[in-house]
This record gives structure tokens, C-alpha cells and sequence, in this order.
């Protein structure tokens, strides 16, 4: 791989290294921040673009900062959606968990290109999104675990979890599409600059409403990013069994669309900048094809491997994983340490311990709760209860 | 006093919320330059253009799916439903979307949304293009459900129904457009709302409570007039809303006559009228009444066509004085 190296004249802190002494006494050395590199740009795949003159460029800048950055979001991501996993296990958390561990690199590349103000919507295999988009890990975990420390208190679980700027975490198929069309179409009318992200799976990509969202977003010019995750498996059925067209970059027929590595982080920032720009200047819509895979089966009551083998799982950690790419392309040029890696390692560790520590012992949403929020803004009202002589009270 | 027609009335209600609020807009097939496929919408599009009044293609899962994310995002949109049978192709969005959000958000997540068009029966349009949705809709938690019947109550409800911060199902009916009615003064102010969730009784008498919604109310104060000259004085309430559903009011009511018949246009099994019968037996009004209550139905068919059989297929005035009769045993 090709690179430069971009010695820049901004200076940044570095973490103090602990070195040991050969007589076992700890001393503390600060490395100085020239011994790393600042800022590097790093080669990215070429997108496949349709309906487009130029896709986004070839080449992604990173700063050590940056790259720190991402490697924290990705690794907590992954650390949390494992922590789930064994949660689940455990049967700690029940229902429906499906896990995001290998699409890091999607969450995280579309955050790093969006501003916090702009909007984001994504169907059910939802943590990592929770999380990138301002949810901490002990919320979302104790929203797994349905305990009243939730994001949602308990009453949303696994799919539907919110935050400002964030709407879920849906649990039926394709129906986030035009959802985010019209949270597009509400940027547009508020004239405030501002785009929706809207993600589907390769599965939801067949879907009729999808068509729906594109034509009139395309009609209109909504300012909607329409990102396809295709993690190559809609629940047990590959792509080649479910679409006549597995080009889902292409299927917005009319409305321009990119395909990209769903791997490389670079890869996914720079092109949600480049859909982003593309909206933000007023085209209309545009659609990204995000590649990318899931380690874990479709949901946690799929092992994942009558469909697809063992190998195919083990060759794409080893060749592709999202979080060791950014790791080796910072070692190799030297933007970080071995050192700082772990430290980071220890430290998200012990932040997803404590959050799962915190779910498991946070105590459910007490029974008062289970009518409220019914309505917003309203009076309170009786709801029935199961029999005539219960009447529960609703409080918005 | 104004006479105004249904039609008109839910067209001041539009005009003066969309005047009042910037975030409101309304969409759905043909309601901009078209004027409204049932003429509901007439000139709003001239006054107000292409970004509060837009015409949709004809994909009602895809314009309730973007009328529902705009709700979210801070806009308050109106959906309009060329008839409600065809929010059946986009009733996910309806309930998954907008009516259960608010809920398993839990209160972070408000979807302020009308979705509003004809129900029910219209005339000579066949079985796809007939059904009413109140039981349908009226069945779920989450959303509002309004069934206005004169002018007044068309104005007053959708003023309320596009001001509530839920989602609301506001189901019109299309042979009542044309139906000119006399309007109160203070209907004629801009700010003049009725509330959701409470009935009104039209007509107030001691013998026997018909409760009813939309079109039927016509049907069932025409009935009273004539049961009146055989000394049957009847209390007809308006229902208004289906859900929520004001049993009080009908409580009252039944606790002063001690008979009950309720009318509607949908089918028997698990409606409106199913609906009320179980909750006046769990409530006080049981021990009042002397006699079971009974519904008068459409017929548990799909529509028909040829006239005469439309018209045997829906309650008549008829239906309404024969039940009465029945029920208090004359």
C-alpha cells in the first residue's frame, strides 16, 4: 500500500507510556508527539458509480486523532454488541438481539462524514447506530436487558431505540425507507441544510416501498442518502437467491448511486461526504451500496452457518476485518503505538463491564409505568386492564 | 347562523390550520391541483402552493411512510386518503410507524400526523371501495380515532384532530361532502376547536338511547322524528370519536332510558356497536337496562353493486325505527 506521509506543523498530546525498569520500579516516560505521525493519506477503493461523472476521490486523509477516534467507536461497538451476545446467552436479554460485529466500519464512516445535526434512520440490526449517534453503551445494554435505565425505560428493546436526530431502530422491513424519505422531505421544507441518512439491508433492498421512497424523493430532490448495508444475507437467503439484480447501487434506477468498500472506514466517510455534498447542493436523492458482512448469524437465534460456511466467516475476519485495518494502517505509519491500542482495548473494556454491570442489576420499569406514553401532550387518561376491574392510569 | 356543507367546513378547518401553522402541510393523490378528488381541498393549493399542498403519485405506502417521518422530524403533516380503503395498503405505516411509536420510544418520539379521507359506504362503488375502518382503526392503542357527522363537528374536530401532538384517524364520509348544515357563531372563529373524546347528544329523550357516528346520525334523528309522533321519544348521541370512546356519556344516557340501540355502517362482527355492548355490561349502566341492547349493522357481506341490493345492505331509517320498536318490546 502506498502512502504519504504529511508532516503537518500541528502538535498533538500523546498519551504517557509506562515503561518498567529492569529493577521492576514503574517509571513513566512521556513519548514526545513527534514520534508519530500526525496526518496521513491513505489509498481507498475506487467506487463503482451509476448515473454519476466522478465517485468520491481515491485518496482518504486521516490524523492520528481521527484514526484514534474511529478505532474507539468501532472497537466499543464490537466489545458491545459481544458483551450482547453473552448477555444472550446467559438469557439476561430475551427476544429479538441482532448484532452488527463486522459492519463497524459503516456506523462509524457515515458519523465521521454527517454533522450531528443532520438525521439518521436504520432498520433493526441497530446498536452500533444507537450508539455513533450519542447513546452510551450502558443505555443501550440496559434497554437490551429491559431495565428501567434504558434508553427507552425498558419499553423499546433491541429495535427500537431513539435519540435526538435518531429514529430507530424499526422492526419491519423496508418501512424505515420512507420514514426517512420524509424526514428528508422535512430538512427540505425547514430549509435548514440538513440531510437523513436512511439505511436498508440487502434484504429489505426487493422491498415496494422502497421504490415508492425512491421516485418521489428523486421527484422532489429530498435530501435523503439512501444507504444499502449489504451484508450479503437477508436472514438465511444470499443475495443471489432473493434479487435479480444484485447491483443494489443501481436499483434506484433513476436516482444516482455509488458502491463501496463497507469495510474500510475511510472508504465509507468518504463517500457519505461525497452522497452528502451531492444532496446538500440540491440534486435530490442518492444511494450508497455499503459491502459489508456480519459475523453473527441473523439474529441471535441464528448460528449463522447452514447458509454459509465457517470459511467464508473466518476469511473475511481475517482479510477484512473493519477494526484491524484501521489498526495496521496506523501502526505501519506510525500514527500510533501497540501500546496506546491496548490501552484503548482496556479502557472500552472496563466501560462495556460497568454498562453490563449496570444493566443487569438496574431494576425493570416498575408495573406504575406500563400505560404511560400513550400520547404526547395529553390529559391523563384510564386505560383497561386485562379484566373490567382493572383500570390503569396513562400519563403522557 | 351559516349554512355551510361538510365539504366546505372541513375545507375552513385545512385553510385556517394551515394559516396558523407554517409546519402544516397536507398531502395525498390529487389534492393540489385536481382541488381534491372529492373537491375537500378546493383552492388551497392555489393559495398556499406547491410546498404546503403536494400532489402524490399513487404509492400510499410510500406517502404514509413519508408523511409519518415528517411528523417526526418536526413538521404536521395531513395525509389524505383518496378513500380509506386504500389506507390499507399503507396501514403499517399507519400503526407500526405512527400510532406505537410514542410508546416504545417511551415519550422521546411523537408522531403529530392526520390521516384523513372517506370511509365507509359511498354509493354504487362496489365491495373494494366501501369498507369502513372505524373497528379496524378504533381497535388500536396509540391512535385517535374521529368520525364527524354535520359541518360543525367536521370544522371543529379537524382543527382539533391537525392541533393534537398524536397521530389521528379522521374518517370523513362522502356522501355527507354535499350535506349543508347550520353553523354556530363561534364555529365561524378561527379558533374554535371541539375536543376529541367526547360525544354529543343531537336530541335528548327518555325512552330509549340511540348511539351512533357519521352518516348514521342523520339516519337515527330521522328515525326519532318519526318514533316521536307515536310518542317514542328517543336521545340520540353523537358519538364524535371513536377512540377514545366516550362510554360515560352513553352510561348516562342508558342509565336515564334503560333501552340501548346503536347504529353503525360497518359489519357486526367485533364493531363499534360489539365494542359498546361490552362496555356497557362492565360498567354501572348494565344494571339499568331492561332490556339487551342491540346493533343495527351493515349486512356481514362484501358490497354489492345493483342498487337495490347497496341499499338492503346498509342500515335504513327503517332498520333503525324497527330495531327501536324491538327493543322496547311495541
Amino acid at each position: 500500500m502506498k502512502l504519504s506521509i504529511i508532516m503537518s506543523g500541528v502538535f498533538l498530546i500523546n498519551p504517557c507510556l509506562c515503561v518498567f525498569g529492569h529493577q521492576g520500579a514503574r517509571v513513566v516516560v512521556s513519548r514526545s508527539f513527534a514520534d508519530f505521525t500526525p496526518q496521513a493519506s491513505f489509498d481507498i477503493k475506487k467506487c463503482d458509480v451509476h448515473r454519476l461523472e466522478e465517485g468520491p476521490p481515491l485518496k482518504a486523509e486521516l490524523t492520528r486523532e481521527q484514526g484514534l477516534q474511529y478505532y474507539r467507536i468501532m472497537q466499543t461497538v464490537r466489545r458491545m454488541e459481544l458483551k450482547a451476545d453473552q448477555l444472550y446467552k446467559q438469557k439476561i436479554i430475551r427476544g429479538f438481539c441482532h448484532l452488527y460485529d463486522g459492519q463497524e466500519a459503516c456506523a462509524a464512516g457515515i458519523e465521521a462524514a454527517i454533522n450531528p445535526s443532520d438525521h439518521l434512520i436504520t432498520a433493526y440490526r441497530a446498536h452500533g447506530y444507537t450508539y455513533t449517534r450519542g447513546v452510551s453503551v450502558k443505555e443501550i445494554l440496559a434497554e437490551l436487558t429491559g431495565r428501567k435505565g434504558g434508553v427507552a425505560k425498558g419499553k423499546g428493546g433491541s429495535m427500537h431505540m431513539y435519540a435526538p436526530r435518531f429514529y430507530g431502530g424499526n422492526g419491519i422491513v423496508g418501512a424505515q425507507v420512507p420514514l426517512g424519505a420524509g424526514i428528508a422531505l422535512a430538512c427540505q421544507y425547514q430549509g435548514n441544510d440538513q440531510v437523513c441518512v436512511t439505511l436498508y439491508g440487502d434484504g429489505a433492498a426487493n422491498q415496494g416501498q422502497l421504490f415508492e421512497s425512491f421516485n418521489m424523493a428523486a421527484l422532489w430532490k429530498l435530501p435523503c442518502i439512501f444507504i444499502c448495508e449489504n451484508n450479503q444475507y437477508g436472514m438465511g437467503t444470499s443475495m443471489e437467491r432473493a434479487s435479480a439484480s444484485t447491483d443494489y447501487y443501481k436499483r434506484g434506477d433513476f436516482v444516482p448511486g455509488i458502491r463501496v468498500d463497507g469495510m474500510d472506514v475511510l472508504c465509507v466517510r468518504e463517500a457519505t461526504k461525497f452522497a452528502a455534498d451531492h444532496c446538500r447542493s440540491g440534486k435530490g436523492p442518492i444511494i450508497m451500496e455499503l459491502q459489508t458482512y456480519r459475523y453473527h448469524g441473523h439474529s441471535m437465534s441464528d448460528p449463522g452457518v447452514s447458509y454459509r460456511t465457517r470459511e467464508e466467516i473466518q476469511e473475511v475476519r481475517s482479510k477484512s476485518d473493519p477494526i484491524s485495518m484501521l489498526k495496521e494502517r496506523m501502526l505501519s505509519n506510525n500514527m500510533a503505538s501497540i501500546e496506546e491500542f491496548k490501552e484503548i482495548d482496556v479502557a472500552i473494556r472496563k466501560e462495556v463491564e460497568d454498562a453490563a454491570q449496570f444493566a443487569t442489576s438496574d431494576p425493570e420499569p416498575p408495573l406504575e409505568e406500563l400505560c404511560n406514553h400513550i400520547f404526547h401532550n395529553n390529559p391523563p387518561l384510564e386505560v383497561r386492564g386485562t379484566n373490567p376491574w382493572v383500570t390503569l392510569k396513562s400519563v403522557s | 347562523t351559516f349554512r355551510v356543507t361538510v365539504r366546505d367546513a372541513l375545507n375552513q378547518a385545512m385553510d385556517e390550520e394551515l394559516e396558523r401553522d407554517e409546519r402544516v402541510f397536507l398531502l395525498g393523490e390529487e389534492v393540489a391541483q385536481y382541488d381534491g378528488a372529492y373537491k375537500v381541498s378546493r383552492g388551497l393549493w392555489k393559495k398556499y402552493g406547491d410546498k404546503r399542498i403536494i400532489d402524490t403519485p399513487i404509492t400510499e405506502m410510500g406517502f404514509a411512510g413519508i408523511a409519518v417521518g415528517a411528523a417526526m422530524a418536526g413538521l404536521r403533516p395531513i395525509c389524505e386518503f383518496m378513500t380509506f380503503n386504500f389506507s390499507m395498503q399503507a396501514i403499517d405505516q399507519v400503526i407500526n410507524s405512527a400510532a406505537k411509536t410514542y410508546y416504545m420510544s417511551a415519550g422521546q418520539q411523537s408522531v403529530p400526523i392526520v390521516f384523513r379521507g372517506p370511509n365507509g359506504a359511498s354509493a354504487g362503488v362496489a365491495a373494494q371501495h366501501s369498507q369502513c375502518f372505524a373497528a379496524w382503526y378504533g381497535h388500536c392503542p396509540g391512535l385517535k380515532v374521529v368520525s364527524p357527522w354535520s359541518a360543525e363537528d367536521a370544522k371543529g374536530l379537524l382543527k382539533s384532530a391537525i392541533r393534537d401532538d398524536n397521530p389521528v384517524v379522521f374518517l370523513e364520509n362522502e356522501l355527507m361532502y354535499g350535506v349543508p348544515f347550520e353553523m354556530s357563531e363561534e364555529s365561524q372563529s378561527k379558533d374554535f376547536t371541539i375536543p376529541i373524546g367526547k360525544a354529543k347528544v343531537e336530541r335528548q329523550g327518555n325512552h330509549i338511547t340511540l348511539v351512533t357516528h357519521s352518516r348514521y346520525v342523520s339516519h337515527c334523528l330521522d328515525a326519532a322524528a318519526v318514533l316521536a309522533k307515536e310518542g317514542i321519544e328517543c336521545e340520540v348521541i353523537n358519538l364524535r370519536t371513536i377512540r377514545p370512546l366516550d362510554v360515560e356519556s352513553i352510561e348516562t344516557s342508558v342509565m336515564k332510558t334503560n333501552h340501548l340501540v346503536t347504529v353503525e355502517g360497518g359489519w357486526p362482527q367485533y364493531g363499534v356497536g360489539a365494542e359498546i355492548c361490552a362496555r356497557i355490561m362492565e360498567g354501572p349502566a348494565f344494571n339499568y337496562l331492561d332490556a339487551p341492547v342491540t346493533r343495527v349493522t351493515g349486512v356481514d357481506i362484501p358490497m354489492p353493486y345493483a342498487k337495490i341490493l347497496e341499499d338492503n345492505s346498509v342500515p335504513q331509517i327503517k332498520d333503525v325505527i324497527f330495531s327501536v320498536k324491538k327493543t322496547l318490546n311495541v
